[in-house]
């Protein structure tokens, strides 16, 4: 057993490179945030997911962004386990009614300065889940966003391009905002 | 002598057949024939229950003779019209009935007479209908307190957990009840990711309501996508062409071996062994590629579709799978290896999280819950559907019930299902040939002008699925009930966890996998 756990040490790391920061989702920052949150966050960003209704495809594509092939951690993101701890509201999913108190007490727990991503096509516009009684719509019902990533759900990489984008042209202060 | 009867005889005996219902019988009872049933199944511990749903007007069950020998599964759907709203419950002969018919209630104003437990199951009081599925729905309901079941003793106390967990994973509330370290109580609570599937269904085509099912559970979109399908299609009595059976067999089970290749690896990253959900990380990647390239996207999603499939194999897919199946055949072995070899690992996993086989039987659980715990269940060969009576593969049981025996049921499926794909690549025939020399993907038109119930067991990952579907004359979905395996293993967990240590319960829930968004719908 031990042989082929040092096989896979000895064998060099498998991630591979890191994708372009994507365009439309660098557009979509330019004209919500400033250039001024690297200097606040000093290139670390700590990410709270909140499932707020998915079918948990979003879920699972996050989860690949920390398989040893994308290894999101060598770019200073991070999944953390409390919004306290948080830079970034991750959001998935149309929002449920069931949810919603839970969406907004999650992010009043994160401490400013903070960004609001929505992850995937519920997260965006509702998805196929728009106009059920069940669901609010999209996380910019309840909250307000600061970056789209689209996609059912968006390939790691797109998710990854979302982010480095975030982190590399973010941000402007968010205290005062509405919301 | 009732007990010499088999099911179908009883309700051939007791209901009127209803026509249009395939592929097995719908029988409509009175209320004295569905109190007799009740009875009956209190005696019947091989009739098991596949499902209980609601409608405006009546309340459907179906069940199972698993003590009959017939192929095909003796499967049937009883149904009681009760224009009072009101029906006898059948949880006390069930206690799998229990939250189905919490749901019926709180969908439909549904009340079964002699539920012990009538707390409001998926209507948390933030919708603003009430019994929003019902002919009249009514007013939202505030929110009231959850009244949690309680344990009183000295030195008890409680754990809230959730709706949001401290990972990335759906949302649910878990209460547990701890004495020090070790849990005497856990309830959970769910319903949060209730997103109002079956109402969205009605009065859509099929074919755009096959988009909603292929989001009940993104993690089995291919068997959800399956399971409507085959439904409609059953409704329908549409064939569907030959290679789509092999192409939606073949995404099955590649489904199948990128879920159990990721939570093997999250199973032993619960205990602390983190280099196993890296190396398995890697392959159930490798697997997600594979089916990116062969059918445009990573989870297939949208690619099986009532008529067929909407996707066929990509140029190349055949060797890409080829490839894949001996990459994961060289590789896997030696990290099983590994996790048989780990007896740090194994102190964790082995006797952990235990259901009893008997446990397991009466809430009828199934995939890789049902089967460490003893139930040897699949539908993918009973009642069957194709292409899998032409392949061989075997259904591994165990009877130990705890974590270590759900993680080699997986590892054992992963042997299976790698068989299995090989086997639909040699048989699959080729694709089909237009009279212009062209391929036109294997899809086949919905007929039009034409009705039916339809009901569909498919086996997803996690166990087995139904689907069960009324389809207007005009194509469009009526009714759709679909009843997620989680719904029968999410109580398994609440006894799993009992006598167990707090710390654990993240392994013993990894090792269920329940999904969440499957059972809130």
């Amino acid at each position: 057993m031990f042989k082929h756990i040092l096989r896979s040490l000895a064998g060099g790391p498998v991630t591979e490179s890191a994708p372009p920061a994507s365009d439309a989702a660098l557009a979509e920052l330019g004209g919500r945030l400033g250039a001024a949150a690297q200097r606040r966050l000093g290139r670390s960003l700590a990410i709270r997911e909140v499932d707020a209704g998915s079918c948990n495809g979003c879920e699972l594509e996050l989860h690949a962004l920390s398989n040893p092939l994308y290894d999101l951690e060598r770019f200073g993101i991070r999944f953390v386990a409390s919004p306290r701890h948080a830079d970034v509201l991750l959001v998935t999913g149309p929002v449920t009614k069931n949810m919603a108190e839970a969406l907004r007490r999650s992010w009043d727990a994160t401490p400013d300065p903070k960004w609001l991503v929505a992850c995937g096509a519920c997260a965006v516009d509702g998805g196929v889940f728009a106009g059920s009684y069940a669901c609010v719509g999209p996380v910019e019902a309840v909250l307000p966003v600061d970056l789209r990533i689209p996609g059912c759900p968006p390939r790691p990489a797109e998710i990854l391009a979302g982010l480095l984008a975030l982190l590399e042209t973010s941000a402007a202060p968010v205290s005062g905002r509405a919301g | 002598m009732a007990e010499e009867r088999s099911l179908r005889q009883v309700l051939e005996r007791i209901g009127a057949p209803v026509a249009d219902h395939r592929p097995w019988p719908r029988h409509t009872v009175d209320r004295a024939g569905w109190l007799s049933l009740a009875g009956m199944l209190r005696e019947r511990p091989d009739w098991g229950l596949l499902g209980l749903w609601g409608e405006p007007d009546r309340v459907h069950a179906a069940l199972r003779d698993e003590g009959d020998g017939e192929a095909g599964g003796a499967v049937a759907v009883v149904s009681l019209p009760c224009p009072d709203g009101r029906f006898p419950s059948l949880s006390a002969a069930r206690p799998a009935a229990i939250r189905l018919e919490r749901a019926a209630h709180d969908l439909f104003g549904l009340v079964a007479e002699g539920l012990e437990d009538t707390r409001p199951w998926l209507d948390h009081g933030r919708w603003e209908v009430a019994r929003p599925l019902a002919a009249e729905p009514g007013p939202g309901q505030p929110p009231r307190p959850y009244p949690f079941l309680t344990s009183e003793g000295e030195g008890l106390h409680q754990i809230p957990v959730g709706p949001v967990h401290a990972g990335i994973i759906e949302p649910g509330h878990f209460r547990f009840t701890a004495n020090g370290e070790t849990v005497v109580r856990l309830e959970e609570r769910l319903g949060y990711v209730h997103k109002g599937i079956e109402g969205l269904m009605r009065g859509r085509p099929a074919g755009e309501a096959a988009r909603l099912a292929a989001r009940i559970s993104g993690d089995s979109t291919v068997a959800h996508s399956l399971a409507f399908a085959r439904a409609v299609e059953a409704a329908l009595d549409v064939e569907i062409p030959e290679r789509a059976v092999w192409l939606r067999a073949l995404m099955a089970e590649l489904e199948r071996l990128a879920n159990h290749l990721g939570d093997i690896g999250a199973i032993c990253n619960d205990a602390a062994f983190a280099f196993l959900l890296a190396e398995l990380g890697r392959l159930r990647e490798a697997v997600l590629r594979a089916a990116d390239a062969c059918f445009g996207h990573r989870l297939m999603m949208d690619r099986v579709v009532p008529g067929g499939v909407r996707q066929d194999l990509a140029p190349g897919g055949v060797e890409t799978l080829r490839a894949l199946v001996a990459e994961l055949r060289r590789r896997v072995p030696p990290l099983v290896a590994v996790y048989d070899g780990k007896t740090s690992l194994q102190d964790r996993t082995v006797g952990t999280g235990i259901v009893g086989p008997e446990l397991a039987r009466r809430f009828g659980a199934g995939g890789h819950v049902g089967r460490a715990s003893g139930r040897g269940l699949d539908a993918r060969r009973s009642p069957g559907y194709p292409p899998y009576h032409r392949l061989e593969f075997q259904v591994p049981v165990l009877t130990e019930g705890d974590v270590n025996a759900r993680v080699w049921i997986r590892i054992r499926e992963v042997e299976q299902s790698l068989s299995l794909v090989e086997q639909i690549l040699d048989r699959m025939p080729g694709p089909p040939q237009g009279l212009d020399g062209s391929a036109p993907v294997p899809l086949a038109a919905l007929p039009d002008g034409r009705g039916g119930e339809g009901m569909a067991l498919v086996e997803s990952f996690r166990g087995e699925i139904l689907t069960w579907v009324r389809v207007a004359p005009d194509g469009t979905v009526d009714r759709c009930h679909v009843r997620d395996p989680s719904w029968f293993q999410w109580p398994l967990l609440e006894a799993a966890i009992e006598g167990n240590i707090v710390a654990d319960f993240p392994l013993c829930n990894k090792s269920f996998n329940c999904s969440y968004s499957g059972h809130d719908l």
